[in-house]
């Protein structure tokens, strides 16, 4: 097992990381940059190395400069945790290179799911279901409606220059698609002075459902089921629960077994997520992987009972995993609280925090790096907590989300408290209806 | 002019160089006079483009300030350290701190040195390479304030130097 562990990352995810070294033996090594000096995890480190200027070029994304403070500690392994360097194939490569273990997948594993064109051929050959298209651009428009018979209507016409929806049509049947395909590649011809465009599914109404996996160094891979995040804003998750109100035990196999695949498609090893897109009729499409651990991680942790960090470490050291899947017991809810005003279009607002009163009390859990008095500097992302509410229900952990919500308080800054308030007593977000579009049509009361 | 605003021209005064203030108006004089002549001379140290340094894990030490005679008068300026003129070199990376190109030659610089821009005062190595730091003030080492051969982190102050 690892003696010292350098966590290349801050806030909530590096105090995430201490706690579970904490609790395995292992000394932890915070590094920071110089506006984080105040930060929690440079305090609850067992050591702590100032690695640069505030933006995050100058430190958390400074390779050399993170190397030189795991060299002067002698950390035998590195945390990238998730964002800055934690999918940066390059730094895996490096650590290697120190003889430092980096505590996730391979440099080979990074960029065989790094690159979107490759992971999608490295699906399709592994037999996972992608979202159906054509190779390449379209040359005419019999190419389209051969392509799109093929398919099955509807389909989506998309830029390859593309971008912000210019040039994407959807077309629901035979006889739009001449009046479709001339418009979308005049419209992206005029965009992004390049017209090519090419042909996929479209899938209606999509949900977006991610599947934990976990890889050991011996090939065997596993599945903790799934986590349902169809509650993003500009693509930016706000809310994740498991299991999906959509799931059933079927498709859960289904799923489950096609991210295995994926997985072991590469040999994976370490923990990481597929993310899919369901539709309504509950075929599911490959859309990436993320081979690191995720923000929303907790969500499963709480159902599943297993702490993801110390398995993710475990893996890392050389320990074999069963190879058992795991499926949710009872149902977790995780809302992130962001420094952001949800009543002026979600506009950030770093500052200091004044008063601060954590939720506690029976099935709620909060990982935060904030504290009264805390400045949350303006150079980094504006997360300032994940409330996770547990229950036997998903009824009772909407419940028990909005208790610890209006108990929450949090002064100084704006917060996203509000809007999570208002979304655990929309009937629709209750009922369990909704998709990727549901909060296009949300408004704060 | 009321009472309370003499009160604040007289703190302000008292706390600036003026000799003394003569105001005239409708049917109303007033002058106050520094108690004793000339004010305290006080030689600020000229804006170098290191910053200085106000949090040192050291006691920071006495810079020798030419001090006028001594007056009764508060100093001029906001409380500070007497020393607070001298300037701090800090490190740029991450590494070991070496006071010496090699262990059996002699350091850099010592305390009393002169250094001016350019000049190597310490080596940092870093994954095998050594990075020579250069000064990038012209004054006098008064104080090193990290032992040889240990780690130092990015900011980390490293010299104490009275600028010329």
């Amino acid at each position: 097992m690892f003696k010292k562990v350098l966590i290349a990352n801050r806030g909530e995810i590096a105090l995430r990381v201490i706690r579970t070294c904490r609790e395995m033996g292992i000394k932890t090594v915070a590094v920071y940059s110089t506006a984080d000096k105040e930060s929690l995890h440079v305090r609850f480190a067992d050591e702590a190395v100032c690695i640069g200027k505030p933006a995050s070029f100058d430190s958390y994304l400074n390779i050399p400069h993170i190397m030189a403070a795991a060299e002067i500690t002698n950390a035998d392994a590195i945390h990238p945790g998730y964002g800055f360097l934690a999918e940066n194939a390059r730094f895996a490569e490096i650590c290697g290179e120190h003889e430092i273990k980096f505590i996730g997948p391979t440099p080979a594993m990074i960029n065989a799911m790094g690159d979107k064109i490759t992971a999608k051929e490295t699906m399709i050959k592994s037999g996972v279901p992608v979202v159906p298209g054509g190779e390449g651009l379209l040359e005419s428009l019999d190419e389209a409606k051969g392509l799109a018979r093929e398919i099955g209507y509807p389909i989506i016409l998309k830029a390859t220059a593309g971008g912000g929806g210019k040039g994407m049509r959807v077309v629901w049947e035979e006889s739009e698609m001449e009046r479709a395909y001339n418009t979308a590649k005049a419209e992206a011809g005029a965009a992004f002075k390049n017209d090519g465009v090419y042909m996929e599914k479209f899938v209606e109404e999509p949900r977006h459902i991610e599947i934990q996996i976990a890889g050991d160094q011996y090939g065997r891979v596993c599945h903790l089921s799934e986590r349902d995040c169809s509650i993003q804003r500009r693509h930016q998750k706000l809310v994740e629960e498991s299991p999906s109100p959509f799931m059933t035990a079927e498709l859960r196999e289904r799923m489950g077994a096609a991210a295995i695949k994926a997985a072991s498609a590469i040999n994976y090893e370490s923990v990481g997520t597929i993310e899919f897109l369901v539709d309504k009729h509950r075929n599911f499409y490959f859309m990436e992987m993320n081979t690191r651990i995720q923000v929303e991680h907790c969500v499963t942790e709480e159902v599943t009972n297993f702490d993801l960090i110390k398995e993710q470490i475990k893996i890392a050291s050389g320990q074999a995993i069963s190879g058992m899947n795991y499926e949710p017991q009872g149902h977790a809810i995780e809302c992130r609280i962001n420094a952001e005003d949800p009543y002026n279009d979600f506009r950030p607002s770093p500052g200091r925090i004044t008063v601060l009163h954590q939720p506690g009390g029976h099935g709620i859990r909060v990982d935060s790096h904030a504290y009264a008095g805390y400045t949350i500097p303006p150079y980094y992302d504006s997360m300032i907590a994940k409330i996770i509410a547990v229950a036997r229900t998903r009824e009772e952990a909407i419940n028990t989300m909005h208790r610890a919500l209006s108990e929450y308080v949090i002064e100084g800054v704006k917060t996203t408290i509000p809007f999570h308030l208002q979304l655990m007593k929309d009937e629709r977000f209750r009922s369990g209806d909704f998709n990727t579009k549901f909060l296009e049509g949300f408004k704060m009361a | 002019m009321d009472f309370k605003q003499i009160q604040e021209l007289i703190k302000m005064i008292n706390k600036s160089n003026i000799g003394e203030v003569s105001i005239e108006e409708k049917g109303f004089k007033l002058t106050i006079k520094q108690k004793e002549e000339p004010v305290q001379q006080i030689i600020t140290a000229p804006m170098s483009a290191q910053p200085v340094a106000a949090l040192a894990p050291a006691p920071v030490a006495a810079a020798p300030a030419p001090v006028a005679a001594a007056t009764p008068e508060k100093p001029a300026r906001p409380a500070e350290p007497a020393a607070s003129n001298a300037v701090t070199i800090k490190s740029p990376m991450i590494g070991t701190f070496y006071r010496s190109p090699s262990p059996d030659k002699p350091s850099f610089v010592n305390v009393g040195d002169e250094v001016e821009p350019g000049k190597v005062v310490c080596i940092i190595e870093a994954m095998k390479l050594f990075n020579e730091i250069e000064s990038e003030v012209k004054g006098r080492i008064i104080k090193v304030l990290v032992e040889d051969a240990s780690p130092v982190e990015y900011d980390q102050p490293l010299f104490q130097v009275e600028p010329a």
